[in-house]
């Protein structure tokens, strides 16, 4: 036990780190995610297939090689991101994790059944008033248990900014693992849990709002 | 071509959407032109940083390492098949003593980061090198397998009630009703999940450069810090894993059309369980329309 109480200023930091990479690659993930995925249903075959390729090689691609790319091989040619280990990894996991965000819209959005448009249409509704009234509400609705799953996939992602200079908890797991021989399963077991909190309370948020938002169909 | 978004677009319509089309061609033209030029100021493009992925003495090397990454992958999956039917099958059980461990142990592996997973384990090796192969296979296939046994969980509730009704009708034991009627039909609509599952698990085979295992990813290491080549080295290792990705992506595309009619397991999150649970037991399969194709969002 003592690893624990000797070290929790060490795991809380690493907490704090791990928190900090979800939230800021979750929010470029969501924004570029978003982007691909208005290209991806958007009216423009060029702007349809440019999402699609995007969407392909990011999914298909391992994360940890992607980060190799942004922290060995861009360098050479001059982007270094300002040396900046943050940065570098946010930016890597946000355009990876945008990939799977653009996926969960994009099937959120094609759920929706051709007949609601067409009924809101044939009730005289513009094409805003049929977006903001009838597809997008359903919409939302179908994407926030994917959404939810991919922020989970995110949250045990960041683990892996560990091998490229980043205090998280897996870092720490791995100092902790080190210095404790014999307190090795309470370690895992202690930071394996604070990365369960995380997951339990973004799977809490998405059932909150899918009850919030349900309807009876 | 009609969607919920828009209606079949008029001739303004088209003209804009060609416009907007020409716009991103050009960006797109641009954006090339600007890369290449970076590369060729930069030196990436000389012949000898590329020289030696079309060498013969390290192609083999590199061909060595892509066997060993998929020995990796294919150890993985083979484990957590039967990881996952053993742990899916339980938690399907009858008795509770069985339910709620199987449930733990799942659950657990599908919410701890794998690359920790690995790490604990290769510290229980005591760091040792040549142990670091078996720690990666272990730790994925603690995960892909709990991932499994909710994808096989989901298949045999997927089923429709009566088959299972109906063998025990013929007199047929829990055993001879799962082994002989249950599994042999949902193993048909799990194929097109177990195959991206096949995905995940190489994709996370690259997770062995923290531990140098050895493996594609740990070999271009070694390229790189030999030819300090770092920009082609990790470029050639994405291409090599998005090969063998896009060839496992077809197939599981084709099992998705050819055993399951399209159809696609729903096999939710973890911990996002609790609301969908019930409408899963109830055995209902969401028949996705957009076709997602295989959704390997697991990492």
């Amino acid at each position: 036990m003592d690893a624990l109480t000797e070290n929790w200023d060490l795991i809380l930091s690493g907490f704090g780190w791990t928190l900090r990479l979800l939230g800021a690659s979750a929010v470029i993930a969501l924004v570029v995610g978003t982007i691909i995925a208005v290209f991806r249903v958007s009216p423009v075959p060029v702007l349809r297939s440019i999402a699609a390729v995007y969407v392909t090689l990011f999914r298909n691609s391992p994360l940890l090689v992607l980060m190799l790319i942004t922290f060995f091989g861009l360098p050479q040619i001059g982007i270094t991101f300002n040396n900046d280990i943050f940065i570098k990894t946010v930016v890597t996991m946000g355009l990876y994790t945008a990939a799977f965000v653009a996926e969960s819209l994009r099937s959120g959005i094609n759920g929706i059944p051709l007949g609601q448009a067409e009924a809101a249409r044939s009730l005289g509704f513009g094409f805003g008033q049929t977006m903001t009234q009838v597809v997008l509400p359903q919409a939302f609705r179908n994407v926030v248990p994917p959404l939810a799953s991919v922020l989970i996939a995110l949250t045990k992602n960041t683990s892996i900014a560990m091998a490229f200079g980043s205090l998280e908890l897996t870092f720490r797991s791995k100092q902790l693992l080190n210095e404790y021989a014999t307190d090795r399963i309470i370690i895992f077991i202690a930071i394996a849990t604070c990365y369960i909190v995380i997951v339990e309370v973004i799977s809490f948020g998405a059932a909150m709002l899918e009850r919030r938002w349900r309807v009876e169909r | 071509m009609s969607t919920v978004l828009y209606d079949n677009p008029g001739p303004r319509a088209r003209r804009v959407n060609r416009i907007v089309g020409l716009v991103a061609v050009l960006l797109l033209a641009v954006g090339l032109f600007w890369t290449i030029r970076l590369l060729s100021q930069n030196g990436q493009l000389e012949g000898d940083l590329w020289e030696p992925f079309v060498t013969p003495r390290y192609m083999e090397l590199l061909w060595v390492a892509l066997v060993e990454t998929l020995k990796a992958a294919v150890f993985a999956i083979a484990g957590a098949v039967v990881f996952g039917v053993i742990f899916g099958v339980g938690k399907l059980s009858d008795h509770r003593w069985i339910r709620w461990p199987a449930w733990l142990v799942v659950e657990f592996f599908r919410a701890v980061p794998l690359l920790m997973l690995i790490i604990f384990i290769w510290t229980l090796y005591g760091l040792q090198l040549d142990k670091s192969f078996q720690s990666l296979v272990i730790g994925l296939i603690l995960y892909n397998g709990s991932v499994l046994a909710e994808v096989f969980r989901a298949g045999i509730n997927a089923l429709p009630k009566g088959q299972a009704e109906a063998a025990y009708a013929l007199g047929m034991r829990k055993y001879q009703v799962m082994t002989s009627v249950l599994l042999p039909q949902a193993v048909k609509i799990m194929l097109p999940s177990i195959i991206s599952q096949c995905i995940v698990a190489l994709k996370d085979t690259s997770l062995g450069y923290t531990i140098l295992a050895p493996g594609l990813t740990t070999e271009m290491k070694s390229f790189w810090l030999t030819f300090q080549n770092q920009l082609p080295a990790t470029l050639v290792l994405l291409m090599l894993y998005l090969v063998v990705n896009l060839c496992l992506e077809v197939l599981a595309r084709w099992a998705e059309k050819k055993f399951s009619g399209g159809r696609k397991l729903n096999v939710t999150a973890v911990g996002v369980l609790g609301e969908t649970e019930d409408e899963i037991a109830a055995g209902r399969v969401r028949a996705t329309h957009a076709n997602t194709g295989s959704s390997h969002g697991g990492t």
